[in-house]
């Protein structure tokens, strides 16, 4: 039996805004089937998103659904995670929105280590406002911004999220939907921050002005700068310098979580346990 | 009615009283000088189950606590004129998807980074519209000690009734003030806790901005089997974008209306030595202070001066104003700032022959400024 996605979806806000063969949709679909083989309960989940394409997710899902503005998905969702330990909270943002406007809160989100999970749907452009340089935008394309040609060196959200301390980074892509759905599905069970790229097409912001205005053409081009961990690692750094590899990329499961540790916080000020100290903690610098 | 008195700081008090007050939930970030509110509530919330967070910056720490406060937590954060600054488009969101919080503001001398120690009322046209676009601040000013503890609690009750940010002014005079306070009891002060309205009814039947014109917002907590929608966009009845023309229409009007109708349950104001005045001061927050001493001095003179202060400053206490400013010709309005009470004052007044005495250079007015700029009236 074709599997149900009425149960989790806002139908009646169909169709979405998105356009004819965006991946968004993908990770959307992706997304909901990674939720039903959790088992989790919609009224225990709140799915947190910011602005751009990306920014439409939340509303969709007939979940708890806030939708914030651009860039502070993660900080709004610690304040309800924080306030709500018990319950799940996922955050999904643009690469606009998690990696630019929005870095500083990625950055601590990562560093906590809270218990949220961030997708980002990286699309290597700002789509809805109509082709605008992302930090992810591949140097040397075509943007409305730098029509010469963008000069911009990019960034990997994932060694950031990595080097930042999400106990938890991988990255999928749309043209692998099983995958990145099974992704999914440890992102979201492994507690602390886990951090999920989903690799999605703009063919129409970015692909239009760069050679791949039919979605097949830039779903195409992510598939041709992809290479799973497994493989990536036995590339010489030549090889790997324009691949980016899919997969788990991290997984820490001893990592201290943000909202277990301030239970801490709480018993030494009810005076259940004596002051924190150096000597609680393995890396203390 | 009982009280209790207490030695402490302005800023000490406003993070006793979010708690008294039933606070669960803080986020802030350090900044001069209300940096003490996050200090003392860092301590005082866990004590009680609650969390206090220090986040990575000003906008983090507003957005925190929406988002906590959409969880149903009363929430606070604190910070002076830089920090509003920052937070500006966050309180718009709250604004604009009618999310409860109270955000205590330090003044010190701006503009930019300005005098960090020192103090300042510049904040007051800020606080009237913090964020774009058309909505209807509540604001209050505490005036003395007590008041700094009294107005949070009242901030957050206001916060709960209209569904949205309550700003608290405090100044840096006020926060850094050591002294002794009478406040009401605890007992007190819980038994004036007045929640946020909830819909218990089945949830397809709910609707949470679905409300009357000049209503609030109804919103159930999260994770309580009510799933709806949060967003900054113009929304439907049930929180979902939209560009429908009326509904738009409406939901905007009902922003400004849910306050302006109401106004008389925000409205609060001080009357000193009022009754026989020939000449009306105008004053609040800490300056307020300066002007009842000068009061004093000008009365033993035999000049009958008193003080108008305002304490809800916005929405402010206009035909209050009015009508006093149409009984007593000579009116002073004393602020730490060029004037930005004042021309509010000229407004409400319909008067444009309404006297200022400002100061700008981070330090105090004192009572023998406002005596000598009365006599000279």
């Amino acid at each position: 039996m074709a599997f149900n996605y009425d149960e989790y979806l806002r139908t009646e806000k169909m169709p979405t805004l998105w356009c004819w063969g965006c991946g968004d949709g993908v990770i959307l679909k992706s997304f909901i089937r990674a939720f039903d083989k959790l088992g989790w309960n919609k009224d225990d989940t709140c799915v947190v998103s910011g602005i751009g394409c990306s920014g439409r997710f939340s509303s969709y899902l007939d979940f708890n659904t806030v939708h914030t503005t651009h860039g502070r998905t993660i900080a709004y969702a610690t304040g309800i995670k924080l306030a709500n330990p018990d319950k799940h909270v996922v955050c999904v943002a643009g690469d606009g929105d998690a990696l630019a406007i929005g870095g500083n809160h990625t950055i601590h989100g990562c560093r906590r280590n809270i218990d949220i999970t961030l997708i980002v749907i990286q699309n290597f452009i700002y789509g809805l406002t109509n082709s605008q340089t992302s930090p992810t935008t591949p140097r040397g394309m075509w943007t409305v911004t730098q029509k010469a040609g963008n000069i911009d060196p990019t960034f990997d959200g994932c060694k950031l999220a990595e080097a930042a301390g999400a106990s938890f980074v991988g990255r999928e892509k749309v043209t692998e939907p099983r995958k990145l759905e099974k992704l999914l599905v440890q992102a979201m069970e492994h507690k602390g921050f886990s951090y999920v790229e989903a690799l999605s097409n703009c063919h129409i912001n970015l692909g239009r002005k760069n050679k791949m205005a039919n979605a097949m053409e830039n779903l195409d081009w992510i598939d041709s700068i992809t290479v799973s961990k497994k493989k990536y690692d036995t590339l010489s750094p030549e090889e790997q310098m324009n691949k980016l590899p899919t997969g788990i990329l991290k997984q820490d499961k001893e990592a201290d979580e943000y909202c277990d540790m301030y239970k801490e916080i709480q018993e030494v000020h009810q005076g259940k346990r004596g002051k924190i100290t150096q000597d609680d903690f393995e890396k203390k610098i | 009615m009982a009280t209790r008195e207490v030695i402490s700081t302005g800023n000490e008090l406003a993070a006793i009283a979010a708690v008294d007050a039933g606070c669960e939930f803080f986020g802030g970030y350090p900044l001069t000088p209300s940096s003490e509110v996050m200090h003392v509530i860092s301590d005082l919330l866990p004590k009680k189950g609650g969390v206090a967070i220090q986040m990575e910056d000003e906008i983090a720490g507003v957005c925190c606590v929406i988002g906590a406060s959409m969880s149903g937590k009363r929430a606070l954060t604190a910070t002076s004129g830089p920090g509003m600054s920052l937070k500006a488009e966050n309180l718009g969101l709250a604004q604009m998807a009618e999310v409860p919080l109270v955000c205590v503001n330090v003044m010190r001398g701006g503009p930019s980074t300005g005098l960090p120690t020192r103090v300042s009322q510049g904040d007051i046209l800020q606080s009237k519209n913090p964020s774009h676009g058309d909505y209807k601040s509540i604001t209050l000013c505490a005036g003395n000690l007590a008041e700094c503890y009294t107005e949070v609690v009242r901030a957050f009750n206001i916060a709960d009734r209209f569904m949205q940010p309550v700003i608290v002014l405090l100044d840096e005079t006020l926060g850094h003030m050591h002294g002794k306070a009478d406040l009401p009891t605890l007992e007190e002060v819980q038994a004036g806790i007045k929640l946020r309205k909830t819909f218990d009814g089945p949830p397809e039947e709910y609707h949470p901005y679905e409300c009357g014109p000049t209503d609030p917002a109804v919103l159930n907590p999260m994770f309580e089997g009510y799933r709806y929608h949060f967003t900054g966009l113009h929304h439907d009845k049930n929180g979902f974008p939209t560009e429908e023309i009326e509904t738009c229409r409406k939901l905007i009007q009902r922003l400004e209306d849910k306050v302006e109708a109401h106004k008389d349950e925000i409205e609060s104001y001080e009357e000193f030595m009022l009754d026989d005045a020939e000449i009306l001061i105008v004053a609040y927050g800490s300056v307020s202070l300066a002007a009842k001493e000068a009061i004093r001095h000008l009365r033993d003179e035999g000049i009958k001066a008193g003080l108008f202060r305002p304490i809800t400053i916005w929405p402010s206490p206009a035909e209050k104003i009015k009508e006093y400013t149409d009984k007593i010709d000579k009116v002073l309005v004393v602020e730490l700032n060029i004037g930005q009470f004042h021309s509010e004052v000229q407004r409400a007044a319909a008067r444009l022959d309404i006297e200022g005495l400002f100061k700008v250079n981070g330090r105090a007015i004192s009572p023998y400024e406002i005596v000598n700029k009365v006599k000279e009236l």
